[in-house]
């Protein structure tokens, strides 16, 4: 099946079976390597991406449901000179430790940056709640609250 | 040895007694069953106060899910529009139908129901009562009530329910869908009669 939508900002036309989930056809097909696979049943976050601007699990997203849609992926939420706060925060803070989860939580942390811009402790508990096996918990709420600085001073 | 023939009778006596008793209890729950069974309002409540519907009307901000009805992983919470929180929506793990690879359920509009239609906790007759309260039910008639009860995706997703995250089949509720449906039709064209309990 045909499937196109875009992906960072450009159009892309994919010919795969349509229950492929889309961590696969990025990861695979279109070769973006940042977005990660954990689990395979939504559970821990780590394939975490935008559809349409909101967090998708997308180990779980069948690429028929992205068809016309707007897909963001780590890659696609900056890079170079060009950071995004969340990750701009997440280098002052130094969070990774294997940082194998840490796309999935940067772009859990973007989708809730842009609903609620200064997220208390309570919004980051109730939003935030990727699986990270190094516990890096403390440092990402730290980054977490300066990623809010950052956008708040950029904006 | 005339005490422990007495002792022997007694305990014989005791575990007849117990049995028959047991026997009774079951053929009497046996009963209740299949007369609670035939109506249509007890047809139709079997549906509504299963697992598969309950798990989304919870009494609180906390969907349950499983067969065992645990709190939803992940923290999961109702958020304002009954649809999760900011950056936790329903929609960002469930989709308009099951992903049996992964296990989630899905329907269109996958969310909870809203808290002033919280079932959790409530018997079949005060749940009866909420369905065909209007300012509780969102302002249905009873003709939209019964076009949700037996028309909504969302409701008949409980007869495709899918497969959990180890690949087993989940539980459908204990009626089949053409018999519910003829249920809710039938009860609701006999005067949508409540019963006292």
């Amino acid at each position: 099946m045909k499937i196109t939508f875009n992906i960072n900002g450009k159009s892309q036309s994919v010919d795969v079976d349509e229950h492929t989930p889309l961590l696969w056809v990025v990861r695979d097909v279109l070769n973006l390597k940042g977005t990660k696979f954990g689990c395979g049943k939504a559970a821990c976050g780590a394939c975490t991406l935008h559809v349409d601007g909101e967090a998708v699990r997308s180990c779980s997203y069948p690429i028929k449901f992205a068809e016309g849609k707007e897909v963001t992926t780590i890659e696609g939420l900056g890079e170079g000179d060009n950071l995004h706060p969340v990750q701009q925060a997440w280098m002052e803070e130094i969070v990774p430790q294997c940082g194998y989860c840490q796309p999935g939580f940067m772009m859990a942390t973007a989708a809730l940056l842009e609903k609620i811009p200064n997220p208390t402790d309570e919004d980051i508990d109730n939003n935030i709640v990727n699986i990270c096996r190094c516990a890096t918990y403390y440092r990402m709420r730290k980054a977490i609250h300066r990623a809010a600085e950052i956008k708040g001073t950029n904006s | 040895m005339t005490i422990f023939f007495l002792l022997l009778a007694s305990v014989t006596l005791l575990l007849a007694n117990s049995l028959t008793k047991k026997d009774n209890f079951l053929a009497n729950e046996n009963t209740e069953t299949t007369t609670a069974y035939d109506d249509p309002f007890s047809k139709m409540m079997k549906v509504l106060t299963h697992k598969r519907c309950v798990n989304c009307h919870p009494s609180g901000n906390r969907p349950r899910q499983g067969e065992d009805s645990h709190y939803h992983n992940f923290n999961v919470l109702r958020g304002a529009d009954n649809h999760g929180v900011a950056a936790l929506r329903c929609e960002s793990c469930h989709a308009d139908e099951n992903n049996d690879f992964s296990g989630v359920p899905g329907a269109p509009e996958w969310s909870l129901a809203p808290l002033e239609m919280a079932w959790e906790g409530l018997s079949r007759v005060e749940i009866a009562k909420s369905m065909l309260d209007p300012k509780i039910n969102g302002g249905r008639s009873l003709e939209e009530t019964v076009k949700h009860l037996t028309e909504h995706e969302l409701v008949l997703w409980a007869w495709e329910p899918g497969v959990d995250a180890e690949g087993n089949p989940r539980e459908k509720p204990p009626v089949s869908k053409e018999e519910y449906i003829k249920a809710v039709k039938e009860w609701a064209a006999a005067g949508a009669i409540i019963p006292e309990k």
